[in-house]
């Protein structure tokens, strides 16, 4: 899985492919983003808020 | 390192395939059909009892048959049905030796004895507590250890299909980037890994909690982990059986991607987006802010639905360009009044497409809209809205599939070819109608996992609308319809497996390994002077559809008291 | 083909179908006008929920929600035993849910605004106000304030609807919403 091996030419005259292609091509930066994102923004936000139910008067 | 003993090549196909993951992907495809025939028959009896004139099953046996049902169906047969499709779109797909066979039957086994347990725990009725079992009510605790036991399973499948990824990296098995049916495989993956992470996170505490080493779970933190799950799991779904639909309109057409571009970056809105719209089941909690239901249950700003409306368009355009290039270009339709109906591989995967757009997706996100929610929440609507995603779209999709697994994988012939072909209109009709008369029900205040709406046993007394009986009847006939559609699935994939005409010996690997029915005529599937007039008329349909229901509803909202 | 890796190795730079680009377009515009007209609704709409909520314990909800029945009780329902509750307009009014009831019945006056206080005692319960059908999730340990101002006289029921165990079917209560007197 290194990434230089998937940067070298193929066939001698391959140019690199644009950067938005080596992100799709990439599956554990999208495995990472696909975990990380839904993680910040959907359950750690939820129990912050949570946490900061205040006590009934 | 895998030997060339170990592949065979199909000869309908040129795919190279995996003997291992072969057998593993049968293992997992028989073990989904036999839980979709458990959990389809609790499903049967609950709308049967739900329809006032039958009221099939007493209340202890219809709590405990729903919760039954939504596990049975909605993880068992969903869930190892996709391992078979992660396992073809790695391995096969990529022709490449699957990682680790010995960890995917390890995962399998796991699977199996917590989706058995699970069952066993519902059956014994100390576990009646809904798929979503919330705290505090309790379940017997062998409940949750079989989810936790299949959802681990599950995890080391996943992780399976991503070091087979590796493994056909490494050992350049394909040249340049993974194919779009192993890309969709790959969201359905990532979005696993954080599905059952939730899953692991809230089950473990809770299991603990049932056998009373931890004292207190907090609802309203569980709500919130388990949906992380819950809907999460939802969305594996929805990205495998959007993979699905790109995989059989190829191998049935030889329909190619409009624009790979176009469709993997719709792939990426669901991998960065899709598992937010959690949110859509806590829109009435109390304590949660504006902000974050906002933010969450659109998806950030529907990037996630803009993917979806993007599947729309590219997987009907797809095949209206190879139609169109196979010379059907009279007129706007012909291209689809042409197509293979008679094809059930065909005719599942187009119903699943459009049953889901304008069943499953339009009320996927009106429910989703933070202030219409109150309108829906908790009633009828809501099975109505994921019976329309995951019957008519995920099931039936699958059961297409299962219609090209069998003669490419098990290399059986269709037994009962014309009970085949009828299958999934029969099945797809039945969806339908399950769909919409729940959600016909539920707009009329029907309270969803409720045994009596004549509330004959109550102190006060409250009659529905009589419309809702009417819904609720017509819901019941329509469930029969549906779980005839599955019986014959059930006979004819069984009957093919054990029964059907063997096909050919595989044959040697002289044979060309380029497919025969694919003949690219064009480097990009729409490129050129291919226009796609039907396809545009279609999602023309679909967005009008869409915009008008919306603002009904928000009309709808209107008339409500005013709260705040 | 969809099975096949892309038979360009590069093709982020294909060239894009203008009738798709088009669709794609509309689409975003269509998901930012939905984003919008969410926010917009809080702004000049009449039905959002405030999320107030408050950590209480079961025990301390239950004594205030008795407090007020006993206060401003005005009946009781037929023979039920259950005593029906009028606040006072512009007031805090209570309701509990248990297995399986909503208690205590509530009495408001239409066109006035009420702060209505709801938690549940044990397990978790579905407030779906009908023939109105607004459905709100009831917690154990939370309790959701919102004001509401009924806009129509009637009886309106309020049914449970999360599944609460096997009375969870007969799990029902009632708002009466009258003229001013």
């Amino acid at each position: 899985m290194s990434e230089s091996a998937r940067e070298e030419p193929k066939h001698g005259g391959e140019p690199r492919p644009p950067v938005m292609q080596r992100i799709l091509d990439n599956p554990f930066l999208l495995l990472f983003l696909g975990v990380t994102i839904p993680t910040v923004f959907y359950v750690l936000w939820a129990v912050m808020e949570l946490t900061q139910i205040p006590i009934a008067k | 390192m895998a030997t060339q003993a170990q592949f065979r090549i199909c000869p309908d196909t040129g795919l190279k395939v995996h003997l291992p993951a072969q057998a593993l992907i049968k293992a997992n495809a028989v073990a989904a059909v036999v839980f979709l025939a458990i959990g389809g028959l609790f499903g049967l009896s609950v709308a049967l009892t739900r329809w006032p004139a039958v009221h099939l099953l007493p209340a202890e046996w219809f709590y405990l048959a729903l919760t039954a049902h939504g596990a049975d169906v909605l993880l068992f047969w969903i869930i190892f049905f996709e391992m078979a499709v992660l396992y073809f779109a790695s391995a096969i797909l990529l022709g490449s030796r699957l990682a680790a066979p010995k960890m995917g039957w390890l995962a399998f086994i796991l699977m199996l004895v917590g989706a058995v347990t699970a069952n066993i725990a519902v059956l014994q009725g100390e576990s009646s507590v809904m798929f979503t079992s919330y705290v505090p009510m309790k379940a017997a605790p062998h409940f949750y250890l079989g989810l936790i036991l299949f959802a681990v399973g599950a995890l080391i499948g996943v992780f399976v299909f991503f070091g087979t990824l590796i493994v056909a990296k490494d050992e350049r098995t394909y040249e340049g980037s993974i194919p779009l049916v192993t890309f969709g495989a790959l969201t359905a993956a990532i979005i696993a890994v954080f599905t059952i992470a939730c899953g692991a996170i809230i089950l473990v505490p809770t299991f603990l909690w049932s056998i009373g080493i931890i004292s207190h779970i907090d609802p309203l933190t569980y709500k919130v982990v388990w949906w992380g799950m819950g809907h999460s799991s939802q969305q594996i779904n929805v990205s495998a059986h959007v993979a699905v639909w790109y995989a059989i309109a190829a191998i049935v057409l030889g329909a190619k991607p409009l624009s790979e571009k176009v469709s993997r970056t719709a792939f990426f809105f669901y991998i960065l987006f899709l598992q937010l719209a959690s949110a859509h089941h806590l829109l009435v909690e109390p304590g949660i802010s504006s902000e974050w239901k906002i933010f969450n249950t659109s998806y950030a700003m529907y990037l996630a639905v803009l993917g979806s409306m993007i599947h729309g368009l590219t997987v009907p355009g797809s095949i209206e360009a190879a139609q169109r290039r196979k010379g059907y270009t009279n007129g706007i339709f012909e291209w689809l009044r042409k197509a293979p109906w008679g094809n059930p591989a065909f005719a599942g995967m187009f119903l699943s497409l459009v049953m889901f757009g304008f069943l499953g997706g339009i009320t996927g996100v009106i429910l989703g809209t933070e202030q219409l929610n109150m309108l829906m929440h908790n009633t009828l609507y809501v099975p109505g809205h994921f019976h329309g995603t995951v019957v008519a779209g995920t099931t039936l999709a699958f059961m297409a599939m299962t219609y090209l697994v069998v003669p490419l994988i098990f290399r059986r012939e269709l037994v009962l070819p014309r009970l085949a072909q009828w299958q999934p209109y029969l099945f797809g009709i039945g969806a339908a109608g399950i769909s919409l008369f729940m959600m016909g029900a539920g707009t009329l205040g029907v309270a969803r996992r409720h045994w009596d709406i004549t509330f004959t046993d109550a102190r006060l007394s409250f009659d529905v609308p009589a419309g809702a009986f009417l819904m609720m009847g017509l819901n019941g006939i329509c469930a029969i319809l549906a779980a005839l559609g599955g019986l014959a699935y059930v006979v004819v994939v069984v009957g093919s497996i054990l029964f059907g005409k063997r096909k050919d010996a595989p044959a040697p690997a002289a044979r060309p390994a380029t497919p025969p029915m694919a003949s690219p005529i064009a480097s990009y599937g729409g490129e050129g002077t291919l226009k796609l007039p039907g396809t545009m008329v279609l999602v023309s349909v679909f967005f009008v559809a869409f915009v008008l229901y919306y603002y009904v509803n928000w009309k709808y909202l209107a008339s409500v008291w005013p709260l705040r | 083909m969809a099975i096949h890796p892309p038979k360009q190795m590069i093709w982020w730079h294909e060239p894009v179908e203008r009738s798709e680009l088009v669709w794609i377009a509309v689409a975003f515009l269509w998901g930012l006008v939905m984003f919008g007209t969410m926010v917009a609704w809080h702004f000049v709409g009449k039905q959002n929920l405030s999320n107030e909520a408050y950590r209480i314990t079961p025990d301390v909800f239950q004594a205030r929600t008795e407090a007020a029945a006993e206060k401003y009780k005005v009946r009781e329902e037929g023979n039920t035993g259950i005593p029906v509750v009028r606040p006072p307009p512009g007031g805090d009014a209570y309701m509990l849910a248990r297995l399986w009831e909503w208690w205590p019945i509530l009495e408001l006056e239409k066109g006035q605004s009420y702060r209505l206080h709801i938690s549940s005692l044990d397990w978790q319960h579905g407030f779906s106000l009908q023939p109105t059908n607004v459905n709100l999730q009831i917690h154990p340990g939370y309790e959701m304030v919102l004001t509401v101002t009924p806009d129509a006289a009637g009886q309106f029921t309020v049914v449970c609807n999360e599944f609460c165990g096997i009375g969870h079917h007969t799990m029902i209560g009632r708002i009466y919403v009258v003229d001013k007197k």
